[in-house]
């Protein structure tokens, strides 16, 4: 076993745990390969068990022989272990730190958890891409499930199976894709069944400097539209970063080349920008001993507020193209795999009752964010404790998360699951002991061979037993669509997915 | 009346308040002799009252007509535009004069009419009575008199007649503590804190000037502290910044010098001046009311409007009062300079935290009439209720609101009563459609015979008391729990209830409140069928044993039994408007949220108010 090289002391007595909430207690440390374990050996329930992936960042610090450890973790936690001895406060610390960090996904829990539950459904088969469609099959006739990506040649963060104009071929789907930014041709993400209109997503097209077009693309995109409509295209970056993007070989719709299109530019951000946000909120939040003025100051130079409003305001928009203008849309921002899966996850929430749903809400998360090829693995390796500055990690699920919240908080009875529920997928999107969100998309997936070798979340959230933790008792189905209000006295800071700083 | 010059204008325009794209309606605007009623064409009817208006302002001649822009003291922002200027000016005129009394006989009160006649009037005055209040709390008792010293208003003008002292302080203790105090107002029991003996007291700053003393104000000082065998110190907090405190030395007044009263422990905690607390306010509606808002520039605004840092500085003072009180049994003496507006904050507060009585219905209506009304906070000056000096007014009760709504916030069970409680009470102590805040202290209120001329406010509560209660409110796990507030800044938000009242596009469009009030309601009518149903049962079975078994009775086994299908149609019956309005979602559209530049355009097809395909619009306040 591997792991054991790791572990260089595997247990100490006489530790002293401290963690917000609970009372200080002392007992003994264990590690496994896997977790952080300390009983207290009295209680059973005065046990913490700490998945080492969950471990953000570690600090040491000695007072003479006490050496401390403190552990920040990416649910946002801050855990502080006084152990007796300096050099087994060395060895655990750097054991949890080599074991925090590893480096091949095959070696993560989920390949070893085991379940000591009753698996009623099998998760991996919850949301097939088929019984999704299925669910549309009979409104939707101008649109078929083509397998051209099958072997993921197409393009490779997209799954097998996606919905595409039924007048457009493969053959035409494989043109169009090497004229979209990493292969991802438009695609049908949300039908309207109301009017009939749609939204689809994709990634920018390859304009390149010299005003590239490409034909199928242009009649794949009209295909959507019905005689004599109009739809809006909405880039989710602003004009200049989207003309920007023309010198890196990408760029935006040219008018001329889709006259039945209208462009409207957005600004939500991505990347790195979002991590220092949060990164500066979660430092303010931890911050007990700040004046009013200092807080809000910090809470409004981080900046995380504008930036729910901006993704709100942009799947507004989207809903309203949709719903109010009868006009169907296309959104993109660069890649198609970040910003635009919040804004199409987003209108959905806010037009589809189904969403809205605990199963609909998964649906949704397992269409749009795990199909549609989020890079999870990337996004999620840190978090707000992270001192590396790497280029990929970024909080683009929390802040879609954060939005649903926002919504529920304006209509607490329109939603089947409660808070709970989004905090509990935003810690498994960071670290869990199932395989759902390993991985960047359904090709590495498939490879790590998840379905076989872990178990989905879905098999052990949709159990009775825990579902009625997550259900929300006010939730009465209305079939509105729900408009939020965006304004910022309406936005609220999401305390309780910061719940473990406060007091 | 001899003010108002025009009475009916049509064709007035009613603008969105936050519309990028000028959004309005179109109706009839009407002038009467205490309210201004715009009706729309949707007959949706938007009553102003005029002791509400704060100001008004006639903006430049546009085009579409002349801008009016009132903005109301219970934080309502109307713009109107009045197609000819000639009317626009004759309304402008008219309400100037209507919103700024001069006499306090002119003042709603005087001729709201309730249709109710003398001896209920009398009751409904009589509902709060603060000897009552100061029973309940145990004194008069071994240590704690009432005195008599200012029955006919001799020492003090704007204290009530009945006041509680220290039994071993005599009046001649009392008369001298008085002529060291500013405005006479010498230090008296506020609240008695039963089990730990300890007091809460209040009284204005010390005329110590540099080195002023007086025998007797210590000696009264030294009675309170006597008054509380638990514990041989007390606390004076003073509630201004020290800064305030040293500057008003030069001008003969100041704070109490510890080395002259024995055992005290004195205590700055720099709450700020109703001058300061007016500005902030300003600002903060400043940045409330700018349109297309972004939130950072909310969030500066905030910060720089200092308005949470004021409302955190009363919450944490009277944290500190209540510590005092509940961890050291040490009795607190608590001023600021006249002892009527941050002592009046902290005292009521700090009492609201100790004693869950005062977080039910009936006890914070005690509590206001105690700590606010009986002992002086000048309500008609702060809240402008005729036409005097500006720089009187201070939104000092809204900010104890505001802090009540905070604890409701961080204690949702602990409170008797919701959000609506606090946002009608605001609206009424500016109305002056009771008689309750009209004056500035109790002489006046007398000498104004309000209780033969007016009704009280508290009743008119009392009996839409439905509508005011906390559906999560346990009475039992309160006994006796004092609250411990958390006063992180971050437990600090705005209050857009009640700052933005009336927009109602910012609000979130469903309420668990009304949700959990309803399925309360439902519960209790379902109850009352069991019972109705039992009761047939036993009547029935009643007939069976006195063996009139009859087909009748087989009958009734079977559901088609028409007794069993009447009450079913009739609970359905009862049941159905109840759905109807939690299946309400607030009216909004797209357009009202302005998600865009995009909205005029888009909205082009919508009727002026949309609601949803089955929402309906409906007011909540």
């Amino acid at each position: 076993m591997e792991f054991a090289e790791l572990i260089k002391t595997p247990r100490v007595d006489n530790v002293v745990l401290h963690r917000p909430f609970y009372p200080a207690v002392e007992g003994t440390l264990c590690l496994t390969g896997h977790h952080l374990i300390l009983s207290s050996r009295q209680d059973n329930t005065e046990e913490l068990w700490l998945l080492h992936s969950n471990i953000d960042a570690i600090d040491k610090r000695f007072v003479g022989p006490l050496g401390t450890i403190i552990i920040k973790c990416k649910d946002f936690r801050i855990i502080q272990l006084d152990i007796p001895g300096m050099e087994e406060c060395l060895n655990i610390a750097s054991s949890i730190e080599a074991l925090s960090t590893l480096d091949s996904i095959t070696l993560m829990y989920p390949f070893f958890y085991r379940p000591m539950f009753e698996v009623i459904e099998d998760g991996w088969h919850s949301f097939l891409p088929e019984q999704e469609f299925e669910l549309y099959s009979s409104t939707i006739s101008e649109w078929r499930l083509s397998y051209v990506n099958k072997e993921f040649s197409v393009c490779p963060s997209y799954p097998p199976a996606v919905i595409v104009p039924k007048a457009i071929d493969d053959d035409a789907l494989r043109k169009v894709a090497t004229f979209r930014h990493g292969g991802r041709f438009p695609v049908l993400s949300y039908y309207h069944k109301k009017n009939g209109m749609v939204i689809m997503r994709s990634g920018q097209p390859l304009t390149g400097t010299n005003g590239r077009r490409c034909k199928e693309d242009e009649k794949l995109i009209n295909a959507t539209l019905r005689a004599g409509k109009r739809g809006y295209i909405i880039d989710t970056r602003p004009l200049n970063i989207a003309q920007q993007a023309r010198a890196k070989g990408g760029g935006f719709e040219q008018e001329a080349h889709y006259p039945q299109w209208r462009r409207i530019h957005k600004s939500i951000d991505r990347y790195h920008i979002l991590q220092e946000s949060l990164i500066k909120l979660v430092e303010s939040c931890n911050d007990q001993t700040q004046n009013m003025d200092r807080w809000l100051s910090k809470l409004e130079a981080s900046n995380w507020l504008t930036h729910i409003k901006e993704i709100l305001t942009t799947a507004c928009l989207a809903a309203q193209c949709l719903d109010r203008e009868g006009a169907s849309i296309l959104i993109h921002g660069t890649e198609g795999t970040d910003s635009t899966l919040q804004v199409t996850s987003l209108a959905q929430i806010i037009l589809e009752p189904r969403s809205r749903t605990i199963r609909g809400f998964e649906a949704l998360i397992e269409r749009e964010w795990l199909q549609a090829g989020h890079p999870f693995q990337q996004r999620c390796a840190q978090s707000a404790y992270c001192n590396s500055k790497q280029k990929w990690e970024s909080p683009v699920f929390l802040l879609f998360l954060d939005c649903v919240w926002q919504i529920l908080r304006q209509f607490p009875c329109s939603f089947e699951f409660n808070e709970n529920f989004l905090i509990m997928l935003f810690e498994h999107a960071y670290a869990s002991q199932f395989g759902t969100f390993l991985g960047n998309n359904e090709s590495e997936r498939c490879k790590l061979k998840l379905q076989q070798k872990t178990m989905s979340l879905w098999s052990w959230v949709n159990r009775p037993s825990e579902l009625s933790k997550f259900t929300n008792p006010l939730f009465e189905a209305n079939n509105l669509v729900i408009w939020p209000s965006v304004a910022p006295q309406s936005l609220q800071l999401w305390e309780d997915s910061e719940a473990y700083l406060l007091k | 009346m001899e003010h108002i010059r025009t009475t009916k204008v049509e064709q007035v325009k009613l603008l969105d308040r936050f519309s990028t794209s000028n959004k309005s309606l179109t109706g009839t605007l009407y002038l009467t002799a205490t309210h201004l009623l715009f009706i729309d064409a949707h007959q949706k009817e938007t009553w102003i009252l005029h002791h509400h208006i704060a100001s008004v302002e006639k903006l430049a001649l546009t085009t579409s007509g002349c801008p009016l822009v009132i903005q109301c003291k219970n934080f309502r922002t109307v713009h109107f535009i009045v197609p000819r200027e000639r009317d626009c000016h004759d309304i402008y005129n008219s309400l100037l004069q209507l919103s700024k009394q001069a006499k306090y006989e002119d003042l709603y009160a005087f001729s709201y009419n309730p249709k109710q006649n003398d001896a209920e009037r009398l009751r409904g005055w009589e509902l709060i009575d603060l000897a009552e209040e100061y029973k309940r709390m145990g004194v008069p008792n071994s240590n704690w008199q009432l005195s008599d010293a200012n029955r006919e208003y001799k020492i003090c003008e704007t204290y009530p007649r009945e006041l509680y002292v220290p039994r071993i302080a005599s009046k001649p203790i009392i008369v001298g503590s008085s002529k060291f105090r500013s405005k006479g107002r010498f230090p008296v029991l506020s609240y008695y804190h039963q089990s730990k003996e300890a007091a809460i007291c209040r009284c204005s700053q010390p005329l110590s000037g540099f080195s002023a003393r007086c025998l007797e104000d210590e000696h009264l000082l030294q009675a309170i502290s006597k008054a509380n065998p638990a514990n041989r110190y007390m606390y004076v907090m003073d509630t201004r910044p020290r800064l305030n405190a040293m500057a008003n030395r030069a001008a003969g007044k100041g704070y109490e010098n510890e080395d002259n009263y024995s055992n005290i422990r004195f205590q700055f905690v720099g709450i700020e001046n109703i001058h300061v607390m007016r500005s902030s306010l300003q600002k903060l509606l400043e940045v409330n009311g700018t349109k297309g808002l972004s939130v950072n520039d909310f969030y500066s605004g905030l910060e720089s409007s200092g308005w949470l840092r004021h409302i955190k500085a009363v919450m944490d003072a009277a944290i500190f009062l209540a510590k005092a009180i509940a961890a050291e049994s040490a009795s607190v003496l608590v001023h600021c300079s006249d002892g009527w507006d941050r002592t009046s904050q902290v005292c009521s507060l700090g009492s609201l935290l100790l004693d869950p009585y005062y977080r039910t219905i009936r006890g914070f209506m005690v509590l206001i009439e105690k700590d606010w009304i009986s002992f002086g906070h000048k309500f008609s000056e702060r809240c402008g209720h005729l036409d005097g000096d500006p720089k009187e007014v201070s939104p000092v009760f809204t900010q104890f609101l505001e802090c009540v709504w905070h604890l409701t916030e961080q204690f949702p069970q602990a409170f008797e009563f919701n959000e609506a409680f606090l946002l009608q009470i605001h609206e009424h102590i500016h109305s002056c459609q009771f008689g309750n805040f009209i004056g500035n202290c109790q002489k006046e209120r007398e000498e104004l015979k309000l209780k033969e001329k007016t009704y009280s406010l508290w009743p008119f509560l009392l009996d839409d008391q439905k509508k005011y209660l906390n559906p999560l409110y346990s009475s039992q796990s309160q006994k006796s729990a004092v609250l411990e507030p958390n006063t992180v800044s971050f437990n600090f938000k705005f209050w857009r209830n009640m700052y933005h009242q009336f927009d109602r596009t910012l609000h979130p469009r469903q309420s668990v409140f009304n949700i959990i009030m309803n399925m309360n309601e439902q519960n209790k009518q379902l109850e009352k069928d069991i019972k109705d149903l039992e009761s047939q049962i036993k009547q029935r079975k009643t007939k069976q044993t006195d063996g009139i078994l009859s087909k009748e009775l087989l009958n009734s086994v079977r559901p088609e039994s028409p007794a069993l299908k009447a009450t079913l149609s009739l609970k359905e019956q009862a049941l159905l408007p109840v759905n109807n309005v939690l299946r309400t979602i607030e009216g909004s559209s797209p357009a009202d949220n302005r998600y865009s530049e995009y909205a005029d355009e888009f909205s082009k097809a919508e009727p002026a108010v949309v609601s949803l395909e089955y929402g309906v619009a409906r007011m909540t306040c």
